[in-house]
């Protein structure tokens, strides 16, 4: 089943990349559309912090990848690199579990 | 130019990098996560599809997400059809390069010749160390037996920090995402998981709609 929804999952992604290079420009280049799509990623990702932050299955919680959390917005406010705004949140959830 | 097109492969080789991680973390293969990176090759939607399935969501509602953060490749597809041959099997080629990194590159040349050079340039050698990374990634976490204790479940949220700040540069998205993070929470405790994503996903296109419809 994973792998059944991996190469679907790629499959339709390069659609996309293919759709934007091959359909008539018009068809994408409507106001609505190129207004919209950017829309997209900003909710998504923003829905992804939110759900993989405070919830474990169907619960929300308040655990210590909510500290991690807030020290990867400080990294991001100073301009850390991804890698580093990654890091220091991993880190500082296994720091506070060790405690 | 590769110059340039090296420091950005660089830099997400090491993104990368976190990527195999997290996939492994989350459950997938080393050759699922080895597949993703080589047939995927889109960052955000790549990430998205392992938060999902390693937050307990069906590998399904992590497809259909990572679809939908697949869909602004196909308006950068609309900027670089003018650059790039139209027809033939490089199209094809092509096609599998769109991504946020190849576009932003193409299209700060001028010239069309340069455009189409720091595409290919741009698309080649990222393609190569993203790939690298994954593995390297995969690798470091494969016989990790639980990946709470180096913290990895925090990593994911942190990743989608780190893409989502750099589109945050106005008020309306940053209202946006507040809102979305609501609503997913929201919505959470009701539904399978991965779902309110997708809710989210129609709730956004229905107000992008709307609002340019005005």
């Amino acid at each position: 089943m994973m792998w059944a929804g991996v190469l679907v999952a790629c499959a339709a992604c390069y659609a996309l990349k293919l759709a934007g290079l091959s359909l008539p420009a018009r068809l994408l280049e409507d106001a609505r559309v190129q207004r919209t799509i950017p829309l997209v990623p900003v909710a998504l990702l923003a829905a992804l912090i939110a759900t993989n932050t405070f919830s474990t299955g169907h619960h929300l919680v308040l655990d210590v990848r909510a500290a991690a959390i807030g020290v990867a917005v400080v990294a991001v406010l100073l301009r850390a690199p991804f890698l580093v705004v990654v890091v220091s949140a991993a880190a500082t959830a296994a720091l506070l579990r060790l405690l | 130019m590769i110059r340039d097109a090296l420091g950005i492969a660089i830099a997400s080789g090491a993104y990368a990098v976190s990527f195999g991680a997290i996939s492994t973390a989350a459950g997938l293969t080393l050759l699922q996560t080895c597949a993703l990176s080589v047939l995927m090759f889109t960052g955000a939607s790549q990430f998205a599809l392992v938060g999902v399935v390693g937050a307990g969501g069906s590998v399904w509602a992590g497809a259909a997400t990572a679809a939908l953060l697949g869909s602004r490749n196909a308006l950068y597809g609309v900027r670089l059809s003018s650059i790039l041959d139209r027809s033939g099997l490089r199209r094809l080629l092509a096609a599998h390069f769109v991504i946020d990194e190849t576009t932003a590159m193409a299209i700060a040349r001028e010239a069309p010749a340069e455009s189409r050079f720091a595409f290919w340039a741009t698309g080649v050698v990222l393609f190569v160390f993203w790939n690298l990374g994954t593995l390297a990634g995969a690798l470091a976490t494969h016989f990790v037996p639980d990946p709470k204790v180096f913290g990895l479940d925090a990593a994911p949220p942190a990743a989608f920090l780190a893409l989502l700040a750099p589109r945050l540069r106005a008020r309306e998205p940053m209202a946006i995402a507040f809102a979305a993070g609501v609503v997913a929470l929201v919505c959470l405790p009701f539904v399978p998981a991965g779902v309110p994503l997708l809710i989210v996903a129609v709730l956004v296109a229905v107000f992008g709609v709307l609002r340019s419809g005005r």
